[in-house]
């Protein structure tokens, strides 16, 4: 019986309650592999009490053969049969000895709830982390008027050492960003005003631009991806190699270890910045409007001052100040948020830049929205 | 000092996980004062994530941890610093601050918590420096460390506030016989010296037979702890198979066969 379940690598014969397995030929390669369905199909018939084996005409095997034996001690084991090990090939006995006689049971989970309870929790965690996540940039804003006084546990030494970074390692960058925008705002202007003769108001064009427009926006996107960037992969770093644990289980505070120095540094050094970079705009637009156009630079200067008033500097520099805060909070939270891994890491960085980038063109767009609402 | 009856660390009814996942469950142990206390088990059952709920960076899911008989978890924030400020910590890795020289490493606890004036604080950082036997490579970046100098200094720092109690993850992973011994006398002298409380993971058995006298055998198929008491009990007296073999350094297999074979004739 069960013969025409057999091939040429195994037949069986029962002897009273006892199923004989001959083993026999070669079991090597994918070809030899028995489909764990038909093995247990094998020892179905009910009287079976026993297995034994008969490897005697067994020739060479790999794991093929393993996986059919495993799989009949494993069907055995469920069914209370005996299973012969006697049989085998020494070395097959001691290879199963390794595997487990069934599968281990796993240990048992903590509840998780339906679906919609699943969905509903992810929703309530989702609402109190925006929550506790503004709560706490609100109160780290609040915080950076005492570092700076010296009354957190803010070390001096990694305020400089952030507004070193932040600050005059970052001029060459924005030199040349806000330079090359500015020649290209002259450019740009000057071939439309030409037609008109308005060859004069590229000044205009270049001072109001910049000064209110550019020379934040484009200050502030370069230090997000040099400055925010940075900061997000840093922490993330730390957190791989279970410097963050070391911190909070010492308890110094994270905020004012970590976060603090970098962000009163960024708030710091965005300003000044964005005035340096501005300068450096302007001139640039200088140039350019001196070189194609048949102005003079008390003329180019004269039309300026006379139309980029105080109050335009003053709301790039609230603008700038606004921005720096936000890079420098955002970054660092995300960093903190990383996970352990070096993908983490790059992502951390990614996910800083971009975020960025974007809130701070969202937020200059706000600033535009609010300024027009104020007829300003 | 008022306390010296109450344990420094109970633990009770225990469970830690990673999100639906259970790691160990039902853990309950007491470490006394004093004591240098082994956590023990096979590589993966979970005896650092056991450390890390102890140390306050893992939220247990079920149980509680409470050491002076104050509850950890349980505790606000503010209190759970306060708690958490008598913490000592060397990480498996030593996670120095990257950033900070050894010996900068070590001060920067103390100049975080305390008002001592700078003098002060070098004068002690080089004192807990010296005593963990790092006499040169003070003004090193951790990167540029050998593997037992980076320990060496992981102690120094986690000795600069002067802990009530020490957690050590695997002091001796990755070092040569010879500095695993002279770390393991360090941890003796120490605990001796300052009369801290020591509670170490570890998976090397020379250390944990010659300087651990208490500790508990968690087992990575059941999740839970299978075994308690000094490490030289547990190899002499265990009856368990997977503790003894652990022990004994045989494999739970050989154990499991020849005590078959003792049975069956």
């Amino acid at each position: 019986m069960s013969q025409s379940l057999a091939d040429q690598r195994w037949g069986l014969s029962l002897k009273g309650g006892t199923a004989l397995v001959t083993l026999q030929g070669d079991w090597i390669g994918a070809d030899a592999v028995v489909n764990p369905d038909q093995v247990a199909g094998l020892l179905a018939h009910g009287a079976v009490t026993s297995v034994a084996f008969d490897s005697s005409l067994l020739r060479r095997w790999d794991s093929s053969l393993l996986l059919f034996l495993s799989e009949l001690r494993r069907f055995s084991v469920h069914r209370n049969i005996v299973f012969e090990q006697s049989g085998f090939p020494p070395a097959a006995c001691k290879l199963l000895d390794l595997l487990p006689v069934d599968t281990v049971a796993a240990a048992p989970p903590f509840e998780t709830g339906n679906l919609i309870g699943r969905v509903g929790q992810w929703c309530l965690n989702r609402g109190s982390e925006l929550r506790s996540e503004t709560a706490l940039l609100g109160a780290l804003t609040l915080r950076i008027a005492p570092a700076v006084r010296g009354a957190t546990q803010m070390r001096r030494i990694d305020l400089l050492a952030a507004m070193q970074d932040a600050g005059i390692r970052a001029l060459p960058v924005v030199a040349l960003v806000n330079i090359l925008v500015g020649g290209i705002i002259a450019f740009m202007g000057a071939v439309q005003l030409r037609k008109f003769g308005a060859d004069l108001y590229v000044a205009d064009l270049v001072g109001i631009a910049i000064v209110r427009e550019m020379g934040p926006l484009m200050t502030a996107v370069v230090m997000c991806g040099r400055t925010g960037g940075a900061y997000a992969a840093e922490i993330a770093t730390m957190k791989g190699s279970e410097e963050i644990d070391a911190l909070r289980a010492i308890g110094i505070p994270l905020d004012d270890y970590l976060v603090l120095p970098r962000v009163t540094a960024l708030t710091a050094m965005m300003p000044l910045l964005y005035l340096y970079g501005s300068a450096v705009g302007i001139f640039g637009g200088f140039a350019v409007a001196l070189m194609i156009l048949p102005v003079s630079a008390s003329m180019f200067f004269d039309e300026m001052r006379a139309n980029v008033t105080a109050g335009e500097i003053l709301f790039g520099l609230a603008k700038s100040l606004a921005f720096g805060l936000f890079i420098a909070m955002v970054s660092c939270r995300i960093g903190l948020a990383a996970g352990r891994s070096s993908a983490d890491v790059g992502r951390a960085a990614t996910t800083a830049t971009v975020t960025g980038i974007v809130g701070v063109i969202v937020m200059d767009a706000v600033f535009a929205l609010c300024a027009h609402a104020m007829d300003f | 000092m008022a306390h010296e009856s109450i344990p420094p660390l109970r633990v009770r009814a225990l469970s830690i996980g990673y999100g639906t996942q259970v790691v160990q469950h039902d853990l309950s142990f007491d470490v006394n004062a004093r004591s240098i206390f082994a956590i023990m088990g096979a590589s993966g059952c979970g005896k650092s994530t056991l450390l890390h709920s102890l140390m306050g960076l893992l939220r247990p899911s079920a149980g509680a941890v409470s050491f002076q008989g104050n509850d950890y978890w349980s505790a606000d924030i503010a209190k759970r610093a306060e708690i958490g400020r008598r913490f000592g910590v060397l990480f498996q890795t030593s996670a120095l601050w990257s950033a900070l020289t050894a010996s900068e490493n070590v001060a920067l606890p103390l100049q975080m918590f305390t008002k001592l004036d700078a003098k002060s604080i070098d004068a002690l950082v080089q004192m807990k420096l010296a005593l963990v036997g790092l006499d040169t490579g003070w003004t090193s970046l951790p990167a540029d460390l050998s593997g037992g100098m980076a320990k060496r200094v992981g102690i120094a720092r986690a000795l600069s506030l002067d802990p009530d109690i020490l957690f050590l993850d695997e002091p001796s992973a990755g070092l040569d016989p010879v500095s695993s011994k002279r770390l393991d006398d360090l941890i003796l002298e120490l605990r001796d010296g300052f009369g801290v409380t020591v509670v170490m993971v570890s998976h090397e058995l020379p250390s944990l037979l010659s300087i651990c006298d208490d500790g508990v055998f968690l087992d990575a198929s059941t999740h839970t702890m299978i075994a308690q008491g000094a490490p030289k009990q547990l190899q002499a007296n265990c009856t368990d198979t997977t503790v003894s073999a652990f022990m004994n350094r045989t494999s739970a297999k050989t154990v499991t066969e020849s005590s078959a074979t003792h049975a069956s004739p």
